[in-house]
């Protein structure tokens, strides 16, 4: 029985982070740039949920499609604002201006909400469900339903539809895509926008499983789906869900044994024991520098 | 602070042009000095800056004494060192090599927790009570020096452990990858008292009772020495490597630079540099506490860097100090400092990406030799001077 449970928990804190490192992946994969605000825009979407329901009122269901909205739309803006200006720019310059848009959402979601944790409402009443005499919890089975439908539908998106094809052209070869007609920019912003959907997306599944939203709650959250996303292999779909759940199941093992205390020390061992043995991750190409 | 920090490529002719280098004849034609101007020797180089040190250290003490400064005032000061420390060692790595380390504050809390640990056990050893420590007794001052060195020398090992994995790894991979050493350092710092069965860090509560070992006159000799051997290594062959793989890593293996060693060697550098900033912090503010270690401090120190300028020197110390002292004397603003620092951030990196700087140095020599000769920026040269620069 708590075997069951902890591995359904490993299940469903391994899906967040998979959803989350998808969108790293994403964006890594099309314009090579860690984005670390990606964590923060999920802090916005859980600050949003708890607005729509907690303050105003509304029904959970709003609350989800907002998340979302208000997820992509912040992930294209800032892409429009501060990458966009940078694209030819060194990468380390890109790098240090992610790092500033992170710092300034923690920033600024802290000086409007304030530093206190605000606690997300529970988005349904259900809270277990009976399979075969087990009871389960029923949100560790919707985030894991969720995030197999949209792994799925993003592998369809990327693999068979056109814009799948522009996306796939440009982390190619950025130069060479744009001679063939694509248009570069759009399809960048496209991305960033799939990627910060799917952030919303876990950004209600967090809140829904820790029902609390504070300023920093991105930045751990954030840095462990990349350290998802590195360990998968960077730029692979299925790379990211592998890289995730074995984050989360890491996390949950070494809870279950007593070292809650060590768990964040023990996913990043894992991560650097990976890159050791396999510097591109376990499904990771092989990238050659060209001169 | 007045250390001699001479520009790196703008003009090599000028500084280049010590003795062993011009009596090797092997400059190209357009870097040896020009015949009939006049050029300071080394020895007398290093005897101004020194003096000039010298002058500005015993200034700001007397303006301690003397009560110009108040205490706050100078442990303000004294964090201002810590942190000029913290970014002209980070300046190693980012500016000078090209890397991008996330992982600074680590090697500031390893430094900073031995150092404090070691004095205070050695303590009685010394026999040593706070209050002659307080006073700076000559003991007291050697017993410093050593646990500084260790503090270095424990930062620097563990930028070994580090740094062998992680720069296998490029840009980003290793960016995250230091990132994720300075998250296991915290969480060891935190943890390590149920491990080893004694009170070692005092876990969160944090180490207390350091005694407070440091005061102005300490932490900016030490500053002195720091900028100065960095700024010697910068410029010595081992020095020119570093730049070399930064510019581009495949053209310097091409030549010959070992770069795997070089590599590791900068990274060792700045860490044992931030090991030693860490143990002047223990001192300066008595207590270490695993969570004032996080991924922020590491930001805080590259805004620093980035902010002055990746790869200069000058640009480290000068935005340490304002972003430093700003933020004590705009307390009313503490809110919104945060804020504005993300802004500058992108900003700084959107219109002037090689930072406010660049890597633009200053040198007293220069200005001092610039003078001698009768070279001043706004004299118009004469024909034959334009002849002979061309």
């Amino acid at each position: 029985m708590t075997l069951i449970t902890q591995i359904l928990n490993g299940l469903q804190l391994g899906s967040v982070y998979a959803l989350v490192a998808l969108g790293y992946t994403m964006v890594y994969g099309i314009i090579l740039l860690l984005n670390f605000a990606h964590g923060d825009i999920i802090m916005v979407g859980a600050y949003v949920s708890w607005i729509i329901m907690a303050q105003l009122g509304l029904s959970p269901v709003l609350a989800v499609f907002m998340s979302i909205l208000a997820c992509t739309l912040l992930g294209v803006l800032i892409d429009k604002v501060a990458y966009a200006p940078l694209r030819n720019a060194p990468r380390l310059s890109i790098l240090i201006t992610a790092i500033g848009v992170s710092y300034f959402l923690e920033n600024g979601a802290q000086l409007v909400f304030g530093a206190d944790a605000k606690v997300v409402p529970a988005y349904t009443d259900i809270n277990t469900i009976e399979v075969g005499g087990l009871s389960l919890s029923f949100t560790a089975i919707l985030t894991i339903i969720v995030t197999a439908i949209s792994t799925i539908v993003l592998t369809i998106l990327v693999q068979k539809t056109k814009l799948g094809k522009a996306m796939r052209a440009v982390s190619e070869d950025m130069g060479a895509a744009r001679l063939m007609g694509i248009n570069v920019n759009n399809t960048i912003s496209f991305t960033f926008a799939v990627g910060s959907a799917l952030a919303g997306i876990g950004a209600v599944l967090y809140s829904m499983a820790y029902s609390q939203a504070t300023p920093t709650m991105g930045m751990m959250l954030g840095t462990k789906a990349f350290v998802a996303a590195v360990l998968g292999g960077i730029g692979s779909i299925p790379g990211a869900v592998i890289g995730g759940l074995l984050v989360g199941f890491a996390e949950v093992f070494v809870s279950a044994i007593g070292l809650s205390t060590w768990k964040d020390a023990v996913v990043f061992l894992l991560l650097i024991i990976v890159l050791i043995v396999k510097p591109t991750g376990i499904l990771g190409r092989t990238m050659n520098e060209k001169v | 602070m007045d250390e001699e920090n001479n520009t790196q490529e703008k003009r090599p002719y000028i500084t280049t042009n010590s003795p062993e280098e011009t009596a090797k004849g092997e400059a190209p034609e357009h870097q040896k000095a020009k015949p009939g101007r006049k050029t300071l020797s080394m020895p007398k180089r290093y005897i101004i800056n020194t003096l000039l040190t010298v002058v500005v250290l015993t200034l700001g003490e007397a303006m301690i004494d003397g009560g110009f400064i108040t205490r706050y005032g100078a442990t303000v000061l004294e964090q201002v060192g810590v942190n000029i420390i913290m970014a002209a060692s980070l300046n190693i790595a980012t500016g000078y090599l090209g890397q991008l380390p996330l992982g600074h504050a680590g090697f500031m809390s390893i430094g900073g927790y031995s150092c404090a640990i070691l004095f205070m056990n050695l303590m009685p050893a010394f026999g040593l009570n706070a209050r002659a420590v307080a006073t700076g007794s000559p003991m007291a001052i050697l017993l410093l020096v050593i646990c500084l060195l260790f503090g270095g020398v424990m930062a620097a090992i563990a930028g070994i452990i580090i740094g062998i994995p992680a720069l296998r790894l490029k840009g980003d991979y290793l960016a995250i990858i230091t990132l994720g050493f300075a998250e296991i350092i915290r969480v060891v710092m935190l943890n390590i008292d149920s491990v080893v069965g004694f009170e070692l860090t005092g876990g969160a509560k944090g180490l207390t009772g350091i005694p407070s070992y440091t005061n102005f006159l300490d932490t900016f000799v030490v500053v002195a020495i720091v900028l100065f051997l960095i700024h010697t290594m910068m410029k010595s062959r081992h020095g020119r490597a570093i730049l070399a793989i930064r510019d581009n890593e495949i053209a310097a293996e091409a030549s010959g630079v070992n770069t795997t060693y070089y590599k590791t060697l900068a990274f060792v550098v700045s860490a044992f540099f931030a090991g030693i900033a860490g143990g002047l912090y223990a001192g300066c503010v008595g207590v270490m506490m695993p969570a004032k270690f996080g991924f922020m401090k590491s930001i805080e120190i590259l805004v620093m860097v980035v902010l002055g300028g990746m790869g200069s020197m000058l640009g480290s110390v000068l935005s340490a100090t304002v972003l430093t002292i700003l933020p004590e004397a705009l307390r009313a603003f503490a809110d919104y400092r945060m804020i504005v620092y993300s802004v500058v951030l992108i900003l700084v990196m959107i219109f002037r990406p090689q930072g406010l700087l660049g890597t633009y140095d200053f040198s007293m020599s220069r200005v001092i030799e610039r003078i001698m000769n009768k070279d001043f920026p706004w004299k118009k040269k004469s024909a034959k001077e334009v002849e002979a620069d061309a």
